[in-house]
């Protein structure tokens, strides 16, 4: 099987992450970590990432159903995700958590439910495409760590 | 990673191999952390759980060279775990968060954290982390190196005022620690100074942490420097920079307990200094700190610094006025010089101070206690009171002096209480108080603390009776005051030279400290007037009450009592009651007094308060 095209698709997937906002730098740092010893090292974190912040949005979800919400609480809740979220570099979802943020600090509930359901749909975006990527990556072997994107 | 370098001279190779313990409960950032760490080739221990560090911390505290912690975590906010690791093991810590608000930066390094880093960690910030260690290294180095470890010491001094040095001097502190570990295992040889050179860590055990508060408060808290302090505590193999290094942490503390307490500590301090002690006591003030006076802090001053410019004081001074033959005016030197401590407790203290010797003075001793007044109305913390005189000889004050404080603590709300110290021979012992009771930080707690005094009044030989403590109004204090009155010798149990005379005393002072105490708050100014008569029984004109009360006052163990010890009594209580509290406003009746004491005291009855009005 040919690895260049898979190589080059795999290149361009991981490009298109950057562009299009979904990472950041972070991924990268993650990246460089990522050696011999630690081959699948960037897969592993975002494994485990997306399964502990399940249990974060669970949470949230369940304080956004109790009126009137617990601002104090949302906010710490949302803090946790944030500072995982910045580990990846998952940076649309890092942001829709600040702006989630700013609004439980001002108390706008409202707000916060939008931002709640936007910082979803990050989530669930970012998590199909870098399942694709890493699907692609195992199956296009060892994967070189690749030149910046900027 | 050469972690067998670790530790031991790990210097050529270091930073590699250093040890680093990451404390955080995301599991994906403790992987990122950790993966990091180890690219940087330290080695890495990694827990999710604050609690979990420390244990490994505790079981071997050489273990690791640093810790990397995050700030938020369910089960130990992280800072906690860095006040923990800063006190226990003096290892540098960096905080982590994925928050870098101003405020929390400040906090961790307020709380003694050698760096702030933001998530995500980025792998350069984390290669320089090591720093931290070898600074820390090199500032015991030098610190052993010349046996007087300014750091600290200056550190310590300027950690009291200042947080952010504090959290310099637990760097530095810690480093001094590292610097000890690592001499003990490299070369202690270059430190002549035994404290560089290793050195089982001491352990803070809590008689060690009693005697160095006592210490502490004997030198005054902001006067307590490690070598003096190593002095008063003696203890074997208790070197200066142990000391200092814990004096540093507890300053830490004690800025962080509210500020009230020291409030209240000042006033116990203040009262329960006798003599010296008493000025002791003035500087304990930090200490008071802990013990949580009454706070009466304006108190303090207030009553101090009426003293001396205060024709009140000038009263007290005068030997006529002050009735008090024997008054010392050293005494109420003192006083005005206790005030200058600023800390109402050490003006207390001072109070009682200066009454060292007075017989008759009792009444003198309660002068002060009414100059206090004054100004204890603004103070709750009446401590002042326990002042009085702890001239043995009549004046039962001397234990008062410790009613005093222990008053002082409760003055909260009754200025009063620095009247009762005339009444209660607080003064002296601040000790005594304690022992007393605390009577009156206990018993007053608010002024009507009087019952106390029926205690006082049965027996008492003491005056000590702390009991007249109890016009305590309502502090706390009683505790604290007791401490510090402890410091403060108290003559008080020794010059009473009259049993009687003494119960009597106290008595009398027991009944007028509640109403005193309430009044005298309130009426501080008439205190003077008042105090002022009670110094002369005979001069008792002005003061209604006063009379009538020196007169009775007699009754109990009048007989010994002096009738300058009376006019004491007659004095405390008619304080214009200002709170118009149980005891019956001003002053003009003394009756009024006697009854709304007797009320209180419930058992004061006897008091012949009562019926000398």
């Amino acid at each position: 099987m040919e690895r260049n095209p898979m190589r080059r698709q795999l290149a361009i997937m991981r490009q298109s992450l950057f562009d299009q906002g979904h990472v950041d730098e972070q991924f990268v740092q993650l990246e460089e970590l990522q050696d011999d010893a630690n081959p699948n090292f960037v897969e592993e974190v975002v494994t485990l990432y997306y399964r502990d912040s399940a249990r974060i949005i669970l949470n949230i979800e369940q304080a956004l159903e109790r009126k009137p919400f617990d601002f104090r609480k949302l906010d710490a809740y949302m803090h946790q995700f944030k500072g995982s979220s910045s580990s990846i570099g998952a940076k649309k979802v890092k942001a829709e958590s600040t702006l989630f943020r700013e609004y439980c600090k001002s108390g706008n509930g409202e707000g916060c439910m939008r931002s709640f359901q936007q910082l979803k749909k990050e989530y669930a975006t970012l998590r199909k495409k870098l399942g694709a990527y890493f699907q692609l990556a195992r199956q296009a072997g060892p994967v070189e760590t690749a030149s910046r994107p900027k | 990673m050469t972690v067998e370098q670790i530790g031991s001279e790990g210097k050529d190779q270091f930073p590699i191999g250093m040890r680093v313990l990451a404390v955080d409960d995301d599991p994906t950032c403790l992987l990122l952390l950790g993966t990091l760490l180890r690219r940087c080739q330290y080695h890495v221990t990694t827990t999710s759980q604050a609690k979990t560090a420390l244990k490994m911390l505790r079981e071997n505290k050489n273990k690791f060279d640093l810790v990397i912690s995050d700030v938020h975590m369910p089960d130990m906010d992280g800072f906690k775990l860095l006040e923990h690791v800063g006190l226990e093991m003096d290892l540098p810590v960096i905080m982590l968060s994925a928050n870098g608000d101003t405020k929390l930066v400040m906090k961790g390094i307020t709380h003694g954290a050698c760096d702030y880093l933001l998530k995500p960690v980025r792998i350069e910030e984390l290669q320089n982390i090591w720093q931290h260690v070898v600074r820390r290294k090199k500032k015991d180095r030098c610190n052993s190196g010349s046996k007087d470890k300014p750091h600290p010491d200056s550190g310590e001094a300027a950690g009291i005022g200042n947080v952010d040095n504090n959290g310099k001097l637990n760097k530095k502190r810690k480093d001094q620690n590292e610097d000890e570990d690592d001499e003990r295992d490299e070369n202690g040889h270059d430190n002549e100074d035994p404290s560089a050179q290793k050195k089982p860590r001491v352990v803070w055990s809590v008689e060690l942490h009693r005697k160095f508060v006592a210490a502490v408060n004997q030198l005054g808290i902001d006067k307590a420097v490690p070598k003096k302090i190593l002095e008063l505590m003696n203890v074997e193999k208790l070197t200066r920079e142990n000391v200092a290094s814990h004096l540093q942490k507890f300053r830490l503390y004690l800025k962080r307990i509210s500020c009230v307490a020291n409030q209240q500590a000042n006033m116990a301090a203040a009262l329960g200094t006798a003599d010296s002690a008493y000025l002791r006591m003035g500087s304990l003030n930090g200490l008071g700190n802990f013990h949580t006076l009454a706070g009466s802090d304006q108190l303090h001053n207030a009553a101090f610094r009426s003293f001396p410019p205060s024709g009140v004081l000038g009263r007290l001074n005068t030997p006529a006025g002050l009735g008090i033959r024997g008054l010392p005016s050293p005494g109420t030197i003192q006083l005005g010089h206790v005030q200058n401590s600023g800390n109402p407790t050490n003006d207390l203290s001072k109070l009682q101070s200066f009454v060292p010797g007075n017989h008759n003075t009792n009444i003198l001793q309660g002068m002060p206690m009414s100059l206090e007044l004054d100004r204890l109305q603004h103070n709750k913390s009446v401590g002042h009171i326990g002042e009085l005189p702890t001239t043995d000889s009549t004046t039962v004050f001397p234990g008062s002096g410790n009613l005093v404080d222990a008053r002082i603590t409760g003055f909260s709300n009754n200025p009063l209480l620095g009247v009762t110290s005339n009444s209660l021979m607080l003064e002296g012992s601040s000790q005594q108080a304690t022992s007393h009771t605390s009577v009156s930080a206990i018993g007053f707690q608010n002024g009507n603390a009087l019952s106390d005094f029926t205690s006082i009044a049965p027996a008492s030989n003491q005056l000590q009776d702390s009991k007249a403590g109890s016009q305590g109004q309502a502090s706390p204090i009683n505790c604290n005051a007791g401490q510090i009155i402890r410091s403060a010798p108290q003559e008080w149990n020794a010059p009473r030279k009259d049993a009687p005379y003494q119960s009597h005393a106290s008595i009398n002072s027991s009944i007028p400290i509640n109403s005193a105490m309430i009044q005298l708050g309130q009426c501080l100014d008439r205190n003077n007037s008042i105090f002022h008569r009670t110094t002369d029984l005979d001069s008792v004109g002005p003061l209604n009450f006063v009379d009538p009360l020196s007169i009775k006052h007699g009754e109990g163990d009048n007989s010994i009592m002096e009738p300058s010890v009376i006019e004491k009594e007659g004095y405390l209580m008619f304080q214009p009651r200002p709170h118009g509290s149980h005891v019956p406003d001003n002053i003009g009746s003394l009756e009024d007094l006697a009854s709304a004491m007797m009320k209180q005291e419930g058992g004061c009855n006897g008091y012949s308060l009562r019926t000398s009005i």
